[in-house]
C-alpha cells in the first residue's frame, strides 16, 4: 500500500523540473487509463484533447469512457472535438464552455459509483476548477489523474476580497473583483482549485513591478 | 519512556463473551479519568506474566469511546499465542493490577468520506464495532458486515444486532453463509470508504477484490495486528549500549532488548506503525521481516528492522541501539 503509484512517480519527475519550494503547488502527470476502473470520465479543455487522444486511442477502456470537452476560451479550432469523436468512446459531450462542462460533470458524478476514475487535461486553471468540483462531489483525490496541456494560466483567489480571477497569465495581475494589484503566489488551495493572490503594493501604493508570465 | 503515557489500572470486571473471547473492564488505580479516544484505537497492555513481562496490543471497544471511568478490551485466546492471551484468560481476575498505554489510532474512520463499509472477520470485530458505534452516534451512513465461524464464536453478534438492526449483515460459515465482497462493493456511491479487520487471508482477499473493482488506495483501510511468531534463537549485540544478549526461541527481538534494560522505541507491537524501526549495523544471517510497514525494497536492502515482529535467522544481529 505504501509503494508509490505510477502517478506519484510522474509527480516526482515533474518536481525536479519545477523547483518551487511551495509544497501545495500542484504537479501534473501523464494520463494513463486505469485498467481495473469500472468507468472512466474524461474532462478536457482545448489542447487537453490531445492528451486524451494520446492516452486513450485504441484502448479497451474506451467502451466504458465518457468524455466531456470544452473548447479553449476564444478558440474556433474544431479539430480537438473531431479528434475526440474519432476515438469512438461510449459518450462524448461537447460543452459550450467550462461552466457548461462543470454542470454536466456534477450531473455525471451524482450517480457515479466507486471504481470510477477521472482524467483531467487542459490549461492549469481548467484542471484546478474541474478537480475542485469533482472533489466536492465526493471522489477521492487519488482517483483523479491530471495532465497539463495548453496555457499555464491560473485561477487566482484574491485573499482580500475572496473574489476569483480566471485565466491569469502573469504576476502581478489585477483582481477582477476589487481591482487590487496581486502578487500570484505558488500557494494553492485544492478545495478552491486556485492560487493565492496578495496585494503587491500595500506598503508602497502604486509601486508595481513589471509582470512576469508563468512558465509552461 | 517508550510506548507513550502509561496508566496504572486494575481489572474491575471480566466477562466470557464466548468460550474463547474474554472482555476486560479496566479502571485507573488512582481513580482518575481515562481520556476519550476515536474508534479504531488500540492500547498496549503491560502485565507481569511471572517469568516475563507481557506486552500485547488490543483494540479498545466501542463501549468506552468517551473514556472516563474505564476502558474495555476483548481478548481472544489465541492458539498460536506465545502465552500472552492464554495468560490473560487463565490468570487475570477482578483486582489484577496492570498498565495500559494511552490510546493510539492507526485505523481511524476517514471523516471526509461520505459512506463507510465496515467488514470484520472473527475477533477483527473489535475495532470495527467501535467504528460502527462512532458512526451511529454521528448519524453517518454505514453498513457493517461481520463474518464468523459459528454463532458461538461470534462474540458481539447479539449486541450488534440489537444496536444496528438491518445495517448489520452476519455471515456464519457453519451455516454456509459466505460474505461476497464483490456484491458489497458493487454500486457504492462515490466517497465510500472500506475498512477491514480480520484474519490476514481475509484482509488480503477483501483488498484485492476492491482493487480489482477499481477502488483507489485512499478509500481502503485495513488493520492487521500480527501476533509475532517465535523462531530460532540468535545472538544480539546493541552497539551503542555495549550490551550483548540472546533472543530466545519464544521471545521477540523487542522483548529481548527490553529485558536487557534498553528503552527501545515501540507503539503498536504488531508490525503496523513503524515506531520501532531500528538501524541494522551487521546481520550475520537472514533478516526475517514480518511487518507491514517497510516496503519490499526496504526489506530486501535490510538497512532497518522492525523489532516488534521481525527477527534474524542466523548467528548474530548488531543493532544501532
Amino acid at each position: 500500500m505504501r509503494r508509490p503509484s505510477p502517478d506519484r512517480l510522474t509527480s516526482l519527475r515533474d518536481m525536479t523540473m519545477q523547483p518551487t519550494p511551495i509544497r501545495s503547488r500542484p504537479l501534473y502527470g501523464t494520463l494513463a487509463p486505469v485498467r481495473q476502473a469500472t468507468r472512466h470520465i474524461v474532462l478536457a479543455e482545448g489542447e487537453g484533447a490531445s492528451a486524451v487522444t494520446d492516452a486513450f486511442r485504441g484502448h479497451d477502456a474506451l467502451a466504458r469512457t465518457s468524455i466531456l470537452f470544452s473548447p479553449a476560451p476564444r478558440s474556433a479550432d474544431r479539430r480537438p472535438a473531431t479528434d475526440l469523436a474519432s476515438l469512438s468512446c461510449e459518450a462524448l459531450h461537447v460543452a459550450s464552455g467550462v461552466e457548461d462542462l462543470l454542470a454536466e460533470l456534477a450531473t455525471t458524478l451524482s450517480s457515479a459509483t466507486m471504481g470510477t476514475r477521472l482524467y483531467i487535461s487542459g490549461s492549469e486553471d481548467f484542471i484546478g476548477r474541474a478537480r475542485s468540483e469533482a472533489l466536492q462531489r465526493g471522489i477521492d483525490a487519488d482517483a483523479i489523474q491530471t495532465e497539463h496541456r495548453g496555457a499555464p494560466t491560473r485561477r487566482v483567489q484574491c485573499v482580500h476580497c475572496k473574489g476569483f480571477t480566471d485565466g491569469v497569465a502573469a504576476s502581478p495581475t489585477v483582481c477582477s473583483q476589487c481591482g487590487l494589484y496581486l502578487l500570484v503566489r505558488d500557494h494553492y488551495s485544492r478545495r478552491l482549485g486556485a492560487f493565492m493572490g496578495v496585494c503587491i503594493d500595500a506598503e508602497a501604493p502604486g509601486e508595481i513591478p513589471p509582470a512576469e508570465a508563468f512558465g509552461a | 519512556m517508550s510506548g507513550g503515557v502509561q496508566y496504572p489500572v486494575r481489572v474491575i470486571e471480566t466477562e466470557a463473551l464466548s468460550p474463547t473471547v474474554k472482555r476486560l473492564r479496566l479502571a485507573r488505580r488512582d481513580g482518575q479519568a481515562l481520556p476519550p479516544y476515536s474508534a479504531g484505537s488500540h492500547t498496549v497492555l503491560t502485565l507481569d506474566g511471572g517469568t516475563r513481562l507481557i506486552r500485547n496490543a488490543y483494540s479498545l471497544l466501542g463501549s468506552t469511546l468517551a473514556g472516563g471511568a474505564a476502558y474495555e478490551v476483548a481478548v481472544l485466546r489465541s492458539p498460536q499465542s506465545r502465552g500472552g492471551s492464554a495468560f490473560i484468560h487463565d490468570h487475570l481476575t477482578v483486582g489484577t493490577a496492570l498498565n495500559l498505554s494511552a490510546p493510539i489510532n492507526l485505523f481511524p474512520v476517514n471523516r471526509t468520506a461520505r459512506r463507510h463499509i465496515l467488514v470484520a472477520g472473527g475477533i477483527g470485530i473489535t475495532p470495527i464495532a467501535a467504528m460502527a458505534a462512532e458512526l451511529a452516534a454521528l448519524d453517518l451512513p454505514f453498513e457493517l458486515h461481520y463474518a464468523m465461524r459459528d454463532t458461538a464464536s461470534g462474540a458481539f453478534a447479539a449486541e450488534l444486532t440489537a444496536r444496528h438492526g438491518d445495517r448489520l449483515h452476519l455471515y456464519v460459515s457453519e451455516r454456509q453463509e459466505r460474505l461476497s465482497v464483490r456484491d458489497i462493493l458493487d454500486r457504492q456511491p462515490l466517497g465510500t470508504h472500506l475498512y477491514v479487520c480480520g484474519p490476514e487471508r481475509m484482509i488480503e482477499g477483501v483488498l484485492a477484490d476492491a482493487r480489482t473493482a477499481g477502488w483507489p488506495e485512499s478509500a481502503l483501510h485495513a488493520e492487521r495486528f500480527l501476533a509475532p511468531d517465535g523462531g530460532e534463537p540468535f545472538a544480539l549485540r546493541l552497539a551503542r549500549s555495549g550490551i550483548s544478549t540472546v533472543v530466545g526461541e519464544h521471545e521477540t527481538l523487542l522483548e529481548a532488548i527490553e529485558a536487557a534494560g534498553v528503552d527501545a522505541p515501540y507503539l503498536c507491537r504488531g508490525g503496523a506503525c513503524g515506531q520501532c524501526e531500528t538501524r541494522v549495523l551487521v546481520a550475520d544471517g537472514d533478516l526475517l521481516h514480518a511487518d507491514h510497514y517497510l516496503t519490499d525494497s526496504q526489506k530486501s536492502c535490510g538497512q532497518t528492522i522492525m523489532t516488534c515482529v521481525s527477527r534474524l535467522r542466523g548467528r548474530e544481529l548488531v543493532l544501532d541501539l
